[in-house]
């Protein structure tokens, strides 16, 4: 192992220690490393293994869906009077965003594993319910910790990952919110260490989660690659991805690494701003340290303690970011802007009002930065959006910053 | 030099035949001032060596009584700073009883691995545990800990098989601290049928002091341990008890002293006879 990578070869990380640079790695209590070594191995087998592909292709084709379309976005590419806009449609997957991509990669190998018990985080639902539901399929119990604020907020999903036969179990631990969530998981996991499955939703973690993770999402930077070179005939010349966690990012961003010409572009959560303390943005406003068994950019107090994120988008609102985001960042090969509640919110109503499209949230964070993206590639440039996820889900919150009542 | 407290602190236990009691307290837990209390009462109360936990906003090994003693810490303003300036006032009258940090990983790296070593040894610290650092991600740290003579122990556990092991006790020193249960702090029982053999492996794998925790709450269970292992730890029954007299309004140091006696007398009178 131990490559010694060429300055533009990006996508042969991480290394054999799991790390991106100085990010990633493996940090985890003691009584978690026999088990994250032993997916580290189950997973490389997986990977390298042609059944396990093609049993996993047949999924993502007929049961999420796939490919989803690259589509041209005329009215959006008209408003910005640039550059010409794709949008990758990953918001017409079963279940309505990217999370299944990854949910359908890890149950395959947890069911390789014979692992018998699926754990899962969320936050606002979206992850749970798309592990709830590849546990349906599969027949596996599954159990989604998800913080007590959460479940009260995000009520309609929760109902949703019972009827698909999940326990959705509310934490009241710290803040009661994802990263709570996600430390009770871990807890879950280390007390139950022979069975259980703890299929992470974002590309974070100790590894090999974030290059996993990555690996199931990188589909769609796979797609949207052949996709733009069948519709122009070159490569595009800027990605564009709203980043959380940062899993549907990461999986359009992959393919493209080593393409020198394509410009890379993250958007964070800027929340209520940057000039406050009410957002969700790790690099633009955190620094590094380690948390959920990776070094990664966080926000944190002066001593190190960890913040609560905040952004309208709860997909987004996350204290971290994965590993290899903080590393791209820091060797430059992407950029990380940022986007307000209010951008995210006016955003989600333009695409809707030109392309009939109602975007997540979350999306909308990337939508809400066209302007800056488009103006970076010029006018004969083209840009992909990644239209990560549909905004259903998100009625209520904007329908309460709208002041209406539904 | 700090190791030698606690190397001679075992020495003396294995003179006298018998376990260690290591009581852990949060700094900072209820407040600054009644953990400082609680600190300087608990070798009169029969404590060995003593854990002191810096809290963390995200305590991922921990059960609810210790992350919820953390939570309390931090809302009375908990820093690194002030658990080291409750560990210097604690050493002003007391120069043998070891010290062990215990905490997560951030906080150690957000000081900076050098200038925290620096600053734990200066303060009296003697140990340290860092319970999301495994050994493959801690040269850096281990380097900065060796140069300002703090142990660094490590943990083993039930799930850390005869290979593993060999890792995790390279470059350790003082003792070795083994996780009884699968799982978190304060939650499952440690079953003392199961730790007599996985102390004796880690004994002979680490040549070192072995000291058993998680999930040890009564004296009967503390006994039982103190059989078969060189040190007997206490965590979560003693910070509930700082959570209960909180809720009854009563005196959280008192009561904690008077558990922590009663969990030594009972280690004490274990007497491991062992050659």
């Amino acid at each position: 192992m131990n490559t010694i990578a060429k300055p533009n070869d990006f996508s042969a990380y991480p290394d054999a220690h799991g790390r991106f640079g100085d990010y990633g790695g493996l940090y985890v209590p003691e009584i978690l490393m026999p088990l994250v070594k032993e997916l580290g191995e189950a997973y490389a087998a997986a990977k390298a293994d042609e059944g396990f592909q093609a049993e996993l292709g047949g999924f993502l084709k007929h049961y999420v869906g796939r490919p989803s379309p690259l589509y041209f976005a005329e009215r959006l590419t008209a408003h910005f009077g640039g550059a010409k806009i794709y949008l990758k449609r990953e918001e017409l997957n079963h279940t309505g965003a990217h999370k299944i991509n990854n949910c359908m990669g890890q149950i395959l190998l947890a069911m390789r594993m014979g692992k018998t018990r699926i754990i899962a985080e969320t936050g606002a639902g979206q992850h749970g319910v798309a592990t709830a539901t590849v546990c349906a399929r599969f027949g596996l119990p599954c159990v989604v910790y998800m913080g007590a604020v959460d479940v009260e907020r995000q009520a309609p999903n929760v109902l949703r990952m019972n009827l698909l036969g999940a326990e959705v179990r509310p934490v009241t631990s710290g803040a009661a919110t994802l990263k709570d969530a996600m430390n009770e998981a871990m807890r879950d996991w280390a007390t139950n260490v022979h069975d259980t499955y703890y299929l992470i939703g974002t590309a974070a973690g100790p590894h090999p989660y974030p290059a996993m993770v990555r690996d199931f999402q990188a589909v769609i930077g796979i797609e949207a690659k052949a996709q733009m070179l069948e519709a122009e005939g070159r490569l595009p010349d800027a990605v564009v991805a709203c980043v959380g966690g940062g899993s549907n990012a990461i999986g359009i961003f992959h393919p493209f690494l080593d393409d020198e010409s394509v410009k890379l572009f993250g958007v964070e959560a800027a929340g209520h701003g940057m000039d406050t303390d009410q957002h969700a943005a790790a690099i633009n406003g955190g620094r590094p340290g380690v948390l959920h068994g990776n070094k990664t950019y966080l926000l944190q107090d002066r001593d190190g303690q960890i913040l609560e994120a905040h952004s309208i988008s709860a997909g987004l609102d996350y204290p971290g970011i994965g590993p290899e985001h903080s590393w791209l960042h820091d060797v430059g090969r992407a950029t990380y802007l940022t986007c307000t509640d209010d951008e995210a919110l006016e955003a989600l109503q333009l695409c809707t009002r030109l392309e009939g499209i109602i975007p997540a949230l979350e999306s909308s964070h990337a939508l809400a930065r066209l302007d800056e993206v488009t103006r970076a590639v010029g006018k004969d440039g083209l840009v992909v959006l990644n239209l990560s996820g549909r905004g259903d889900k998100d009625l209520a919150t904007v329908a309460a910053h709208l002041g209406r009542k539904i | 030099m700090t190791v030698s407290r606690i190397e001679a602190r075992f020495a003396r236990l294995k003179a006298e035949g018998r376990a260690a009691f290591v009581p852990y307290i949060m700094a900072g837990d209820p407040d600054a001032a009644t953990a400082l209390k609680i600190l300087k009462g608990l070798p009169a109360a029969g404590a060995d060596l003593i854990e002191v936990g810096f809290p963390f906003s995200d305590p991922m090994a921990e059960g609810p009584p210790i992350q919820r003693a953390a939570l309390r810490a931090l809302a009375a303003g908990t820093t690194l700073d002030t658990v080291l300036d409750t560990i210097r006032q604690f050493r002003e009258g007391d120069q043998e009883t070891p010290i062990i940090l215990m905490g997560y990983l951030n906080i150690v790296l957000n000081r900076g691995f050098k200038a925290f070593a620096t600053d734990a040894a200066a303060a009296g610290v003697d140990g340290l545990i860092v319970v999301d650092c495994p050994p493959e991600e801690a040269g850096p740290m281990a380097d900065a800990l060796d140069a300002a003579g703090v142990a660094l122990i490590r943990l083993a556990t039930p799930t850390t098989d005869d290979a593993r092991l060999k890792v995790v006790t390279a470059r350790t020193s003082g003792f070795v601290y083994y996780v009884s249960v699968a799982g978190v702090t304060g939650v499952k029982e440690a079953d003392a049928a199961a730790v007599a053999p996985a102390v004796a492996r880690v004994r002979a794998a680490s040549g070192l002091p072995v000291a058993v925790g998680f999930g040890i709450r009564t004296p009967e269970r503390a006994a039982a341990v103190a059989r078969v292992a060189d040190a007997v730890v206490v965590g979560s029954a003693l910070v509930d008890e700082i959570a209960d007299a909180i809720a009854q309004n009563r005196d959280a140091g008192a009561k904690v002293l008077e558990t922590a006696g009663a969990l030594a007398k009972s280690v004490r009178s274990a007497r491991v006879s062992r050659d």
